[in-house]
């Protein structure tokens, strides 16, 4: 663990290097709504103690901060004890790798302050983003605002929600009520959302502090997040490579500890793919689990929203705050949200765990192998492995991108420059022209290439050979899936075919990139939920993340989550 | 089958896309590849298999239909906030000429 050497101001570049914030690159100009909070020339705070009105000026610690260790700062910045204290451990350790747990145990015991939790990252982001890219939108007052929050609670001796002061990233494909929500799109670029979506609702109900909004591929319509209209995001393993996506701005953020959870969307494999190439965790609970109501749709069968993190505890504390009933999601059911926390430590012995045969045809062999480790592992957990057929996997992509593209042709319709986001100036020849106009320049080449194939397969004389056949098909893959779990509890896949690939090497190929989602985009169809979690990395460099996907039955979270605990804390997430 | 030109501008057309005649060309071609993958469907008898309708699995509740009762909703000016020409309670937009 490093120790944290806090070196001037924490979350405002500015102090550190003397220089002017303007000449940064444009992530550091982002943090600059920090110097609402936390300028060097704004005045001392009062030492009054900690929350209240007094909790206003607490942001000011770059006035005397200076070049000391966190450690002394503490100091400072407790003057009701007067005393010196000796140095309790705790004050070693980096506050962007705390969990979940220790955050809540860390501010419970008044060892540290959501603020300052808050500001590390938001430092942190400032340092580090320009290089991964991860945020679009930097939230940091809002972020700063909710921090405080959560302080007085300490203060006020009030019980602690469960995400208490825990720094969260937003997929920008989620709506943040006074936030730009671009959808990584020009046509939403200065789109700004009148209400919250019900899981960030959920997540600041709970006390999570919102750092900002996270890249992805535009209107998540990819598998690397160079499909972004703004800039790719690059892999905070290895800088050469794609983060996955369309979530990867989520997972990069997770992955490079700009934020501790996040939130992202997965479709055909969205939050699962990115998370393996970043080594983090990811999850998409069964369709209906957790309300898309505030998600921007993109295929409404298909369409979730989940979690990122480093530690499956983490998933289960963040799925059992967002899942759950939402009258404003017609699709979200009433099926009771299990203590998922408490389901993690059941034994897995005797569970059946099943290996479809299908996944491992066409696997790059390095992939492979981790794969095989983590299958053993899991054997000497003394789970019961057993080789099953899912027989219509290979129809698989055919399907989601028959179904997929449907659904986004008809969802995307609303883009037509009327009601919201950009409008072409263009448009002398009255309304028809107007629409075409907007959605040329305000779409990018992948989301037009998806609606066109949407189009194509729901037009007319088209309908029945392409989109009724998939559906058939589909009903094909979901008995697969039922069959199998006749037999098995857990089916084990590998998450993709290979890790992490170059930035620019399938652009120029959309079928290339389609078939990076097979052993995702399966579970997707039939609705049940799936995890990715980290199995080891690749024996050669530059010896990228490899990520093993977990299935389980419909509204079987636990199980999943159960599997995944135990595999981490028999050291499954490295592998070697 | 395959795909041509006249398909891509026909498809375009329907969508609300003004294509390029690059753009054209060069979803003609990969469109027209994802499309000839897509025909492995065809591989699979499906004949008497249902189309699948709800995604839920076996056994959920399904999701009821809510009361058809007001809720409240976004006032006039907070609905109009994004649009790119806003009138007095209304989204302006270009005058409206018969198609050809």
């Amino acid at each position: 663990m490093r120790p944290t050497q806090v070196q001037g101001c924490s979350g405002c570049p500015a102090s550190s290097n003397g220089n002017n914030i303007l000449k940064e690159s444009s992530a550091d100009r982002r943090i600059c709504g920090l110097r609402l909070f936390a300028h060097p020339t704004d005045k001392p705070r009062s030492h009054k103690g900690l929350g209240g009105a007094d909790m206003a000026s607490f942001g000011h610690v770059c006035d005397f901060r200076g070049s000391q260790t966190l450690q002394s700062a503490r100091f400072l910045r407790h003057p009701l004890t007067r005393i010196v204290r000796p140095i309790p451990r705790h004050y070693t350790m980096d506050l962007t790798e705390l969990n979940i747990s220790q955050i809540r145990n860390a501010l419970a015991a008044k060892q540290v302050s959501a603020e300052e939790i808050c500001q590390e990252h938001l430092k942190r982001i400032g340092e580090r983003d320009s290089e991964v890219r991860a945020y679009l939108t930097v939230t940091a007052e809002r972020a700063l605002a909710q921090a405080r929050k959560v302080d007085r609670l300490v203060t006020e001796g009030r019980p602690l929600p469960a995400l208490a002061g825990v720094p969260v990233a937003i997929k920008d494909a989620i709506v943040t009520r006074g936030v730009r929500t671009t959808c990584a799109s020009k046509i939403l670029e200065n789109y700004v959302s009148p209400y919250d979506a019900t899981a960030v609702e959920r997540l600041e109900s709970a006390g999570g502090v919102i750092l900002g909004k996270t890249n992805c591929d535009e209107f998540a319509m990819g598998s690397s997040t160079e499909n972004s209209a703004f800039f790719p995001t690059r892999n905070p393993v290895e800088p050469s490579r794609v983060p996955g996506g369309s979530s990867g701005g989520s997972a990069a953020a997770v992955a490079a500890h700009l934020a501790t959870i996040a939130l992202g969307s997965d479709t055909g494999g969205s939050i699962r793919q990115p998370a393996a190439y970043c080594g983090v965790a990811g999850m998409m609970g069964s369709y209906g689990r957790v309300s898309r109501y505030g998600l921007v749709a993109f295929a409404s069968s298909l369409d979730h929203i989940g979690p990122f993190a480093r530690s499956v505890a983490d998933l289960a504390c963040v799925l059992g705050v967002i899942a759950g009933r939402d009258p404003l999601d017609s699709t979200s059911v009433d099926v009771p949200v299990r203590d998922y926390g408490a389901a993690l430590d059941g034994d897995v012995r005797g569970l059946k765990v099943g290996i479809p045969r299908e996944y491992f045809e066409g696997l790059s062999s390095e992939t492979g192998a981790n794969i095989q480790k983590a299958v053993d592992l899991l054997a000497r957990l003394g789970c019961e492995v057993h080789s099953i057929s899912l027989p219509h996997t290979a129809f698989a992509i055919g399907c989601y991108y028959i179904i997929a593209t449907a659904e986004a042709s008809s969802n995307l319709a609303r883009y037509d420059g009327v009601r919201y986001g950009f409008r072409s100036e263009d448009h002398k020849n009255g309304l028809r022209e107007m629409y075409k106009k907007t959605r040329d320049a305000g779409f990018g080449a992948e989301v037009k290439r998806r609606i066109m194939l949407g189009t194509y397969v729901l037009s007319s004389g088209y309908y029945d050979a392409y989109y009724r056949k998939a559906q058939q098909v589909r009903s094909l893959i979901a008995r697969d899936f039922l069959e199998a779990f006749d037999e098995v509890d857990v089916i084990v896949t590998p998450t993709s075919p290979f890790p992490a690939f170059k930035l620019g090497e399938r652009v120029d190929d959309p079928l290339q990139m389609y078939l990076a989602d097979i052993y995702t985009v399966n579970a997707s169809l039939a609705g049940i939920p799936g995890i990715s979690v980290p199995c080891g990395r690749t024996a050669t460099k530059p010896c990228l993340p490899v990520g093993m996907q977990i299935l389980a039955r419909h509204f079987d979270e636990a199980r999943l989550l159960q599997v995944a605990h135990a595999f981490e804390k028999a050291g499954g997430f490295a592998i070697a | 089958m395959t795909l041509t030109e006249d398909d891509v501008r026909y498809v375009a057309e329907l969508a609300h896309l003004e294509l390029t005649g690059g753009e054209v060309k060069l979803f003609k071609l990969q469109l027209g590849a994802i499309l000839e993958y897509m025909q492995k469907l065809n591989e699979l008898d499906t004949a008497n298999i249902e189309p699948m309708a709800q995604v839920l699995g076996p056994g959920a509740p399904n999701p009821s239909i809510r009361a058809d009762r007001n809720v409240p909703c976004f006032p006039q000016e907070i609905a109009l906030a994004n649009a790119p020409d806003p009138g007095p309670g209304l989204f302006r937009v270009p005058s409206v000429i018969e198609r050809e």
